[in-house]
């Protein structure tokens, strides 16, 4: 029987990994992730998993140590945040160019500096062309559920790349909210046993893993990369459908709320995406077509759907919890922008609003007032702004 | 390399190698701007050279020196300066005695 408990975020994936039981975790506390690895600590010392778990010195070594563990045959997981993801970083690509599908959940956090342990995206954001599969969520119990899908999808015969499951620190890591877990029996029976095809462990069939690879073939190893990411979003699906037989629940490449007939839209990823649905039914209320989407599957970006359920909007408004600096807007806009490049029809109005940094509270007004804005864009025919920073003190 | 008209879809993923033991497959003799030439006649096959060479590039027979690896040897030169009785000789590598060079 599934159990519905309230819980923070951080005990869903703590949970979700216990249940999982991974072959090797490899991990070092950062806050608002800390309590993840220390929640698992103990279901390693307790005896209620097989885990290898490795305390390592750094972030560096937690990845590297999970890419070594993953090529070698395990099923290896690590968990970290904001300056830990940073610290990870050239081990992303390796873990990515050698297609280990290694998972790791994020809980995003702003990056230094000012220093700072609250939310925003910039730490995963900026991980986003590093080959790894990228999946947001909005509460616990979708990072919860994520988190067991995404050791699926990452581990597909047709995928096997690394995957990141994110969820918004502090606002949903440690925020409590009601969630249903599955059973162990059921989630082990959906995750499966990890079978490689090639490991290094493997001593029947010797291989050589991470050899130099000039401009004789780089390129073609790089592009195998690209070629996997194609598949990614029919696995997506494909999990999807298996997880709503043993949960009930249902999960696509993005969630569209109040979204089909609606004129004005709003793209957006994680927890705020509560807060804007909240906005979206009071001016429906008020006889205003407003509706939302909220990306979940954002690498590989999943263009043809979002396009179409996007297009004949009168107006869109992209709201990035991080910025990419480069004046053009926040990671979301940008590729939203790029991806509508391609859409029928007469060209979509849109903006961005780029809020919440370091963990600066999105309210109720704040995006009513966007929803406004796109009237007010639609009548007039003019953009003033198209990057608003939302939520900053003039 | 043979291999390099294969494409993407054609190899194995991750840059993993399958086979073992295909080093020598890689021949690196072409990184060379000078080579070592080898003075049979003032020889003692003390050895000292395949103890230094970075590369197994020192041909070796029943414990007697053979020769040199052209195809693997990159030129370091470790070897001639190694050399007690300095009968190895390094020369720029032109190419244009068959051998693998820089030049060829």
């Amino acid at each position: 029987m599934s159990r519905r408990v309230a819980i923070t975020g951080n005990e869903a994936i703590a949970e979700a990994m216990r249940q999982i039981n991974p072959d090797v975790v490899a991990a070092y506390p950062i806050t608002p992730a800390t309590e993840i690895v220390q929640m698992f600590a103990n279901s390693v010392s307790d005896g209620k998993v097989d885990t290898e778990f490795v305390t390592v010195e750094s972030e560096h070594s937690a990845m590297s140590a999970a890419i070594g563990a993953s090529a070698a045959g395990a099923r290896a997981m690590t968990a970290t945040s904001s300056q830990g993801l940073a610290l990870m970083w050239e081990m992303l690509y390796i873990a990515a160019g050698l297609k280990l599908p290694i998972v790791a959940p994020i809980v995003n956090r702003a990056l230094s500096a000012p220093i700072n342990i609250h939310c925003d995206h910039s730490d995963t954001m900026g991980a986003r062309d590093s080959g790894w599969i990228q999946i947001y969520s909005e509460d616990a119990q979708e990072a919860y559920d994520n988190l067991i899908q995404a050791i699926r999808i990452a581990e597909h015969p047709d995928v096997l790349l690394p995957a990141m499951v994110t969820m918004d620190g502090f606002i949903v890591s440690h925020g409590m909210s009601n969630a249903e877990f599955l059973d162990d029996d059921v989630v082990r029976g959906f995750i499966k046993e990890y079978e490689p095809k090639h490991y290094l462990l493997d001593v029947e069939n010797p291989i050589t893993v991470g050899a130099l690879d000039f401009s004789d073939w780089y390129f073609e190893h790089r592009r195998q990369v690209a070629d996997a990411h194609t598949r990614v979003k029919d696995v997506v699906l494909q999990v999807a459908e298996e997880f709503k037989g043993i949960s009930g629940r249902e999960y696509k490449l993005f969630d569209g709320y109040k979204l089909d007939d609606a004129e004005y839209a709003i793209v957006i990823v994680n927890s705020a995406a509560g807060t804007a649905k909240t906005v979206v039914d009071e001016l429906r209320a008020k006889g205003l077509k407003a509706g939302l989407l909220k990306i979940r599957l954002f690498r590989p970006f999943p263009q043809e759907e979002i396009v179409e359920a996007l297009s004949g909007k009168k107006a869109i408004a992209v709201l990035d919890r991080a910025d990419t600096l480069s004046l053009m807007g926040g990671p979301l806009y940008i590729d939203l922008r790029a991806a509508m490049y391609d859409s029928p029809g007469p060209r979509v109005k849109m903006v961005n609003y780029i809020y919440g940094l370091g963990g600066r509270d999105i309210n109720m007004e704040q995006i009513a007032g966007v929803y406004n804005d796109l009237v007010e864009i639609v009548k007039t025919g003019e953009i003033k702004r198209s990057v608003t920073y939302l939520g900053v003190r003039e | 390399m043979s291999a390099a008209e294969k494409g993407w879809k054609d190899v194995p993923m991750g840059g993993l190698i399958l086979e073992a033991g295909n080093a020598k497959e890689y021949e690196t003799g072409d990184w060379r701007t000078h080579k070592p030439v080898w003075d049979e006649d003032k020889c003692s096959h003390c050895m000292i050279c395949w103890v230094f060479c970075p590369d197994s590039a020192i041909l070796v027979k029943d414990g007697k020196m053979q020769g040199i690896d052209y195809k693997h040897c990159k030129g370091c030169g470790i070897c001639a300066h190694e050399c007690p009785r300095k009968c190895i000789e390094m020369v720029l590598d032109t190419g244009k005695d068959g051998e693998a060079g820089a030049s060829e």
